[in-house]
């Protein structure tokens, strides 16, 4: 078991998340294999991004969620008591919907992260290395005390991106980064989330089919149960889910029936 | 309009539109005016307060001298040297007053401004005898000059500006002449300090309680919030009383500074009333900062957390900082209701006349409202000119040290 479980970035097993009294997620039970993309495509409401959150705790910040089951991280799960949810989030780190650097310079939003981890290297190489890894630094390496704000919109969630990588997390959360980008800067991030996955594991929610079919490697379809709790329909490799769904449900849904 | 056009959306007959477009469009001019007219009168107001101050604080006055000072000394006796006008006051004053005044030093050690001073208020004695507003003042000047000839001969009629140095720079005197704020002020500035440096990081650290840590959903933390609010709009004299019977009274040996072995103090001290104001702005304090921190987009927090800060570290470099400029913004409403409050700092016993000035928190202490209320129920007319100098004083403190957290403020909010 726990050889097979080397082989996964996260795995959750029996996962539910409720919001007070209404169940938001029922029953989970998923594997991410490192080093790979992973999509989970569906409707609106059906729980996707709140699974994802609940990967590095961000549902703790949620008064009324809490989560049953476990979500396995390093074999261990990580609603377990001895974990601290502050250092969970260096090792998941997260890229939100809308791009949110903080109203500091590129260089310090960079920096910050690394800073309050308690980074001891050379920042100014830290924050060129992140932002070549992101893609950002021939854009950005003459104004790295600007204003994060004076950039474009794709070079804000690039920007976040490479806030994220800066203090060397295994696995990036992405909860719709493309949605408020144009198509241009959507395929910039395609481009870089394949780029990173080879030393990093993404899970990426996405809304958008042609994004999960094109830039994942698995794709898991979520779906609303007849008591609006989301439900997992159908996990596999991408190729498989996009040709040939073995649920009637994930079928309608990928070719437009429905949702 | 074309015959196609009135039938083009068939709900919408077109002359009911355009009447009732029309009817629209004249509603929504009346609540233009009515808003213009808000503003107007509002400005109306306040040009009015300024007007009454400004036209009570100069104008002419007849002025009768008890000694005239042609029979001391043929220069005018702001050009006399030290030595001249310590004879002066030897050969004018009783023995006793002259050896008073030598108890510090000889009469010729002293500044020269010392000396005019007190060749002014003690041989000279002017008398303002009757006095103008600036109104009349400007449109009947020779009827007042011809006026004060024929009522008191032998007094001379000059533009008095009440607002002037001596006034600023004088402590508190019995003759309106004399009388100055500068202990008054002083004390206003000392209380400002005392009440910020208390209710400034009680405020914030109690608004950052209740929106970043405490839950909202709590009946405690409910009850708490509730009270706040409405403790914003409890009168200042109940907050007075609170002072007097708390820090006052109960925490005389603080408050007196026993405990710092001050002695010969009671509680009525600038540190009392420091802490009693601070408790009637601390919920007007919270509140905006409340609201500052609860502005703060969320997506800022969860960037943060998402890099794995720990919640002080998220408040600390990214709330707060974002939060300030609404924070100061809370501060400046604190600051103007604090320097002008006066029913507190009568119950907590600020003193009406005092002429030293505060010299530590364990002073007693006059400020300029208590000031300026005092003057203005004294008979005398030179009373009123001098309490609506200090008006203008109390306005130019309040708007500095508001122009003040205004600066700070747009500092903070560019860095943003």
């Amino acid at each position: 078991m726990e050889q097979q479980n080397n082989h996964y970035a996260i795995e959750t097993r029996g996962l539910n998340i409720f919001y007070g009294d209404f169940q938001a997620v029922k029953d989970i039970s998923l594997k991410f294999e490192r080093n790979r993309i992973t999509a989970i495509i569906g409707p609106s409401g059906c729980g996707k991004s709140t699974v994802l959150r609940s990967f590095n705790r961000m549902n703790d910040f949620v008064p009324s969620a809490r989560a049953t089951g476990e979500v396995l991280y390093h074999d261990k799960n990580i609603y377990d008591p001895s974990i601290d949810p502050v250092q969970l989030r260096r090792m998941i780190g997260m890229v939100f919907q809308k791009p949110n650097p903080f109203p500091k310079s590129i260089y310090d939003n960079i920096a910050w992260g690394a800073k309050v981890n308690g980074f001891r290297g050379n920042t100014d190489d830290l924050v060129e290395e992140t932002l070549r890894s992101a893609a950002l630094w021939e854009e950005v390496k003459d104004d790295l005390k600007k204003s994060a704000l004076a950039l474009s919109g794709g070079q804000q969630q690039r920007l976040c991106i490479a806030r994220a990588l800066a203090v060397r997390p295994e696995i990036i959360l992405m909860d719709e980064p493309c949605s408020a980008l144009d198509p241009i800067a959507t395929l910039k991030i395609e481009d870089l989330m394949r780029e990173l996955s080879q030393n990093y594991t993404i899970i990426i929610v996405t809304h958008n089919m042609q994004q999960a079919a094109r830039a994942s490697d698995f794709t898991s379809f979520f779906t609303m149960d007849t008591d609006r709790a989301g439900v997992m329909v159908e996990f596999n490799e991408t190729a498989q889910i996009f040709t040939k769904p073995k649920d009637q449900r994930t079928e309608d849904y990928i070719t437009g029936r429905f949702g | 309009m074309s015959q196609s056009d009135t039938h083009l959306f068939g709900e919408y007959s077109n002359d009911a539109v355009k009447h009732l477009v029309h009817q629209r469009h004249s509603r929504a001019k009346l609540a233009r005016a009515i808003f213009r007219t808000a503003t107007l009168l509002a400005v109306i107001f306040l040009a009015t307060l300024l007007v009454t101050v400004l036209n009570k604080s100069m104008g002419y006055v007849v002025i009768q001298n008890k000694v005239d000072p042609a029979t001391i000394s043929d220069q005018p006796i702001t050009q006399l040297t030290n030595a001249e006008l310590a004879e002066i006051l030897r050969t004018n004053l009783r023995k006793n007053r002259v050896r008073t005044l030598e108890r510090a030093g000889f009469l010729e050690d002293q500044p020269h401004s010392t000396l005019v001073q007190l060749v002014q208020a003690e041989i000279i004695q002017p008398e303002v005898v009757e006095s103008y507003n600036l109104m009349p003042s400007l449109l009947h000047r020779n009827q007042i000059t011809a006026g004060a000839a024929v009522e008191h001969p032998g007094a001379h009629v000059e533009f008095r500006y009440w607002l002037n140095g001596q006034f600023l720079s004088n402590t508190m005197a019995s003759q309106p002449e004399l009388a100055g704020v500068r202990s008054a002020l002083f004390g206003s500035l000392y209380l400002i300090v005392i009440t910020v440096a208390v209710a400034f990081p009680i405020g914030v650290g109690a608004a950052i309680y209740l929106e970043e840590y405490a839950s909202h959903n709590s009946r405690i933390n409910r009850l708490i919030q509730t009270n706040i609010d409405n403790l914003a709009g409890v009168p200042s004299i109940v907050y007075g009383i609170l002072g007097l019977a708390l820090f006052v009274r109960t925490l005389q040996p603080l408050t007196s500074g026993a405990v710092f072995g001050i002695e010969g103090q009671n509680g009525r001290t600038i540190l009392s009333a420091g802490l009693t104001m601070a408790l009637l702005v601390l919920p007007i304090l919270i509140i905006n900062a409340q609201e500052a921190i609860r502005s703060v987009p969320d997506s800022l927090r969860q960037a943060s957390y998402g890099v794995g800060a720990t919640r002080w570290q998220t408040i600390w470099y990214h709330v707060l900082p974002n939060a300030l400029p609404g924070i100061l913004t809370g501060t400046i409403l604190a600051v103007s209701r604090a320097i002008g409050e006066t029913a507190p700092l009568i119950v907590v016993g600020a003193s009406t006349f005092i002429t030293s000035d505060p010299t530590s928190p364990f002073s007693s202490f006059t400020a300029l409202p208590i000031q300026i209320y005092n003057w203005t129920t004294r008979p005398q007319p030179a009373f009123q000119h001098i309490a609506a100098a200090a008006i203008l004083v109390l306005l130019v403190a309040l708007l500095s040290l508001n122009a003040a957290a205004i600066l700070l403020r747009n500092r903070f909010a560019k860095q943003v």
